[in-house]
Formats: C-alpha cells, structure tokens, sequence
C-alpha cells in the first residue's frame, strides 16, 4: 500500500476514530436511536475526495458519516446531529441518516436518492455544465426498483452521474449471495451505462484510475458505475453482526499500520485526541432548538 | 373555454414566463400531447424543459424533487392519478419530508397532477381519487381542480407555497365548461372557496354541501333537483385546497346551515370527508343542527361496466338522497 499524505491519512482516522466513538457512546447509553457506521470503507469517500468539485452534488445514505466528513471537516456538527445538541448540522432532526448541507444530501430510504440526483443531474447539465451528482449506494440497495428507474432516466438523458456502489458484500444480515442474481457489472451493462470495479484500498491507485472516468463523466455527460469491492467491518448498526469475527472481511488500516507504523501512530493518536475533545465537547452542549418546523 | 383548455393555457404560461419550469411524465410529447390532451403544444414549444419519461412514477417524481431541490420548479403529471401510489416512497418519504426534515426549510416547489375519478369506464385501477391516502402527511398539500378556480392561478400558488403539492383533477371536468354553471344558480369565489348559491336573494341556507371541484357538477345538479322538486335552497363550498384546508371562514354559515353535508368522489372509509366532518363536529359543536353528514364512493372497487360503476361512484342521486334523508329522515 503506498504511503499517503498526512492529510488524507488524518481524514482517514478521523473517520474510523468518529465511528468507533460513536459505538463507545452507544454502549454507554449516551446516544438515541441508531447509527450505521462505514469502519472498513473510509477510503471510499476519502479516494473520491479530490475527484469531486465544489459544485457537484452529494448523495449520501444510512452509512454515510464518512462521506459527510469527507466532505466537510466538521465532525463537531455531525456528531451534535447525532446526539442532538446545539450546533448539530440539521437541529438534530435529521439525525445520522437524513442530512442536508449545501450540495450534500443523504437519506434514509434504499434507493430513494438514485431518482432525486438524477432530476439534480438534468438541471447541473443545462446550468453548471461540468458539475455532477454523485450518489452512495451499497450492494443491498440493488434491490430496489427505483435504482433501475433511475439508471434508465439517466442514460436516456445522458445526464452526469456517478453511481458509487460501496459493495461491502453484506446488506444488513443477508450476504451478496442470498440477495443480488447476477451482478452490479451486468446490471450496468443491461443499460449501456460503464462500470469500473475498484479492488483494493489503494488511494493514490484508486485515484490515478478513476480520475479519467470522473472527468469523462463531467466532459461527455453520461452515468457511471463505480463499484468499490470492499468491506464492513463493523456491524450493520450496533451489535448486530451475526457474522463470525474471521469473516468480517479485511481491514485496510491494519495493513497500514502494518507497514507505516510510526505515521500511523502519530496521526492515530493526534485523531484520537480530537475526537475525544469533540465528543467531550459536545456531549456538554445544550440539546438543539428546531426553529423552522 | 373548457377546463382542460384552461389547464392547458395555464401550464403555456406558466413555461412560457419562467424559464425554472419543467413539466415531466409518459406520453406528453406532441402531437400525442398526454393521455388527456392536458400537455397539448407544450413540447413543441417548450422542448428542453416539457420532458416524456419512461414508465417510472417513482423516478419521475425523484427526478422532480431533484430539479426543485438544485432551484427549478417542476411539474409531474401522472397518466392516471391511480399511479401516483407507484410514486408514494418519493411523494411521502423524500418530496414531503425534506421541506422540513433537514432542520431549516428546503424549498420543494413541485407539482404532481393526478387525473382522477371515475364515470368514463375506465375500471378498477384508473378511476379513483386517491386524496384519503395523501391526507395529513407533513409537508405536503393537496389541491383538486375546479371549474371555479383559474389554473394558473391554482398552479402559481402551489409553486410558490415551496411545498410538494398534489393537484387532483377530475377527468370528466376537463371537458366541462370553464366558469360556467347552473342558470338557477351564481357563483362567487371567498378567499379559496367558490360558493355556490341559487340566484335568488338571501336563499340558501336550508343546507350546506361542501365538495371538492370534481363532483361540483354533481353537487350543484342534486342541488337543482332539491330546489325544483322540495323548494330546499342550499349553498355549495369548493375550495382548491384539499389539505391543509382551513374552515374557519366558512363556520359561520355552516353554523347557521340546517345541514351540512360534505360529498366526495373517493370511495368510503378514512376519507378526506370524514377529516372535514371532524373538525367541523369539534368547531362546531353546539350549533350543528345535526351531525354533518358524509357521502362519497362506496366502499369498493370501481366496476368497468357503466351501469355497475353508476352504482359505486358517487352520482347527484347520491348527494340529493343524502340531503333529504338528513333533513327528512
């Protein structure tokens, strides 16, 4: 694995320190509700970083903490969302799965924002031409019918769409096998639209691959596939993986640690550090106030 | 001017003053112009923005909510308002909920035009008014097309709330006359509500019909009969807006009605109706001169052949039948 920058190794566990935090706290009884958190995909979003603009849109879903922070260096918000204090990115009625902040979206629904980021497409290709919608989904939300409703309108349409596909080989409880006939390959051929598998979790690799395919979807409007074969490490939710511990798939950070241990330790402690501040930090603000019902 | 020339005036207007406009759905193109004409010239006029889709409510409606979410306006039509159900996630799950559900407001200007009803024959699943489905869901509003009320005016309204909106239009209206309406009777509009009366001085109060501008036909010829045959004077109430409807204006005379019967088109059970009646009931209660009184559809599926459909579909003998046996026993 090549080493990576400070920076992107910092957003990196910054990542994967917001997830465990946010399990640590719910073990303790500190948070509501659920959460679904992305510990052994932040690559994804933190490869895809530099490919997208300011002026692209972002669909995010249920596991979608790592492509907000991605996306916004503000874990102090998303993490007042979740426990709904002051300061939390949407009065903390959204919670972890329906955030809203300029370009980024996310919502709770498989499938749901496949449609939604297709209407988004058709008004960027006729007033920002170049920008594009990119949307999160995982293998499960494959099932869904509006997927394919979307993925039509939008070939049809030749409208500039990034389908990233986080196939982490599980939705929910039920593995690729027992929920997905044929392949995410073929259903994006069904529809003339490319796909690129992305194997590994190689930044700089998977960056110098999928920069051209970025760009030619910004140039030549038309969707694209991007499926990333990765891994949940983590449970669905919260202590709800019923998988033995050997077939939780492979960590990406043990491996770097591995072979960059003395980065790893300087910018893991430094992102633990801050996440403690921050969760500290919150944890003491005020519950938020929903002004505008 | 027939009503469906109205609407379809209105939406040249519309596209035609602002450029943010899209109108989206099956079979709009021309020269076919949509299943009911409705879109009649707009894509010959208008080609960027007067799009023809697949078969895909859900998508069309998520494509709606897309372009309103990125600042334009849109407008959906649904072949059949039956098929709006095969859009329910995206109306109910994202259209409505993102006014609000991200903590600030996100404007959502978007329109999903549904033509409903029955009375054409054309069976079980392309005759019904689904409004009971879409009563009360937060952030959404619903609107029902009326001989009465100016399309654009209706259309420019629902844009500007921001909010997701379902207009309901009654397909055998589109070939009734615009504005016109019994000649015992006149008609003025109070706010959102046309009023209906018999054109004689101070007449009207024996009853109280409140409908929505798919069954006003129906309404105002119960009403005839009633007037003609039992010298009963009613007055008859259409708002535009179906939900959130606000009826603070109209209890005063509905206090003073010896009747208040509200009628409707879907079929009966959890209807719009019977949310009417219960505000009424608790707004009203003390003046009421009997319990409001309730007609729609019956319950159940809605026949194909005409003489089985007479008998499901609300008709103007339902609403004259109602009326007397409320006030007559």
């Amino acid at each position: 694995m090549n080493r990576l920058t400070d920076e992107d190794l910092a957003l990196l566990l910054l990542i994967r320190l917001f997830e465990r935090k946010l399990l640590a706290l719910f073990e303790r009884g500190a948070l509501n509700g659920t959460t679904h958190t992305c510990l052994g995909q932040e690559y994804v979003p933190v490869s895809l970083r530099p490919l997208l603009r300011a002026d692209d849109w972002v669909f995010s879903n249920h596991r979608g903490h790592g492509h907000y922070l991605a996306r916004f260096d503000d874990p102090d918000g998303l993490l007042a969302e979740i426990m709904g204090r002051k300061g939390a990115v949407c009065d903390g009625v959204g919670g972890s799965q329906h955030l809203k902040r300029d370009r980024y979206l996310s919502t709770g629904v498989q499938g749901q924002s496949l449609p939604v980021a297709t209407g988004v497409a058709l008004n960027l290709k006729r007033t920002a031409p170049g920008a594009l919608a990119c949307v999160y989904v995982g293998d499960g939300t494959w099932g869904e019918g509006a997927v394919y409703e979307a993925l039509n309108l939008a070939q049809l349409w030749r409208l500039p769409l990034l389908v990233v596909v986080e196939h982490n080989g599980i939705a929910q409880s039920t593995p690729t096998e027992l929920q997905m006939a044929g392949s995410v390959a073929g259903r994006a051929a069904a529809f003339g639209i490319g796909h690129r598998r992305v194997e590994g979790w190689d930044v700089a690799d998977i960056r110098q691959q999928l920069a051209p395919l970025v760009e030619h979807v910004r140039t030549e409007p038309a969707p694209l596939v991007v499926e990333f074969a990765t891994h949940r490490l983590g449970p669905h939710s919260k202590g709800d993986d019923t998988r033995p511990a050997d077939r939780r798939g492979k960590d990406w950070y043990a491996a770097y640690r591995a072979a960059h241990p003395g980065q790893a330790a300087r910018i893991e402690a430094a992102a633990g550090e801050r996440v403690d501040r921050i969760a500290e930090e919150v944890a003491a603000r005020p519950p938020s106030t929903w002004t505008a019902t | 001017m027939r009503v469906g020339e109205n609407l379809n005036q209105a939406l040249h207007g519309l596209l035609g003053d602002d450029p943010s406009v899209y109108v989206l759905g099956e079979d709009l193109l021309d020269p076919y112009g949509g299943a009911f004409k409705i879109t009649r010239g707009l894509s010959a006029r208008f080609p960027g923005r007067v799009l023809t889709t697949p078969l895909s409510e859900g998508a069309i409606v998520g494509a709606a909510s897309g372009l309103a979410l990125a600042g334009d306006k849109a407008i959906v039509e649904i072949m059949f308002g039956d098929f709006a159900a095969l859009a329910f996630d995206q109306i109910v799950n994202f259209a409505s909920k993102s006014v609000s559900m991200y903590g600030h407001r996100v404007p959502m200007p978007m329109v999903i035009r549904c033509p409903s009803g029955g009375n054409r024959g054309y069976g079980p699943t392309h005759s019904q008014n689904l409004q009971k489905h879409f009563v009360g869901v937060p952030g959404l509003s619903l609107f029902e097309m009326s001989p009465f009320h100016d399309n654009r005016a209706v259309l420019d309204r629902m844009l500007a709330s921001a909010r997701p909106c379902l207009l309901f239009e009654d397909k055998v209206l589109y070939t009734r006359g615009m504005y016109e309406v019994d000649d015992l009777f006149a008609w003025e509009l109070a706010g959102d509500v046309a009023v209906v009366r018999p054109d004689l001085p101070a007449a009207g109060a024996d009853y109280a019909l409140i409908a929505p501008g798919g069954v006003a036909h129906r309404a105002v010829a119960a009403m005839r009969w009633l007037l003609l045959e039992h010298d009963l004077a009613g007055t008859l109430y259409v708002p535009s807006q179906l939900y959130p409807f606000d009826v603070s204006g109209l209890l005063p005379a509905l206090g003073a009605a010896g009747l208040v019967c509200v009628a409707e088109d879907g079929s009966a059970g959890g209807t719009w109706g019977s949310h009417v009646a219960a505000e009424l009931h608790t707004r009203l209660w003390g003046s009421l001169k009997r319990p409001v009184r309730l007609v729609s559809s019956a319950d159940g599926v809605i026949p194909t052949a005409p003489h089985l459909e007479r008998d499901v579909v609300l008709q103007d003998t339902t609403i004259r039948r109602a009326v007397l046996e409320a006030l007559h026993g």
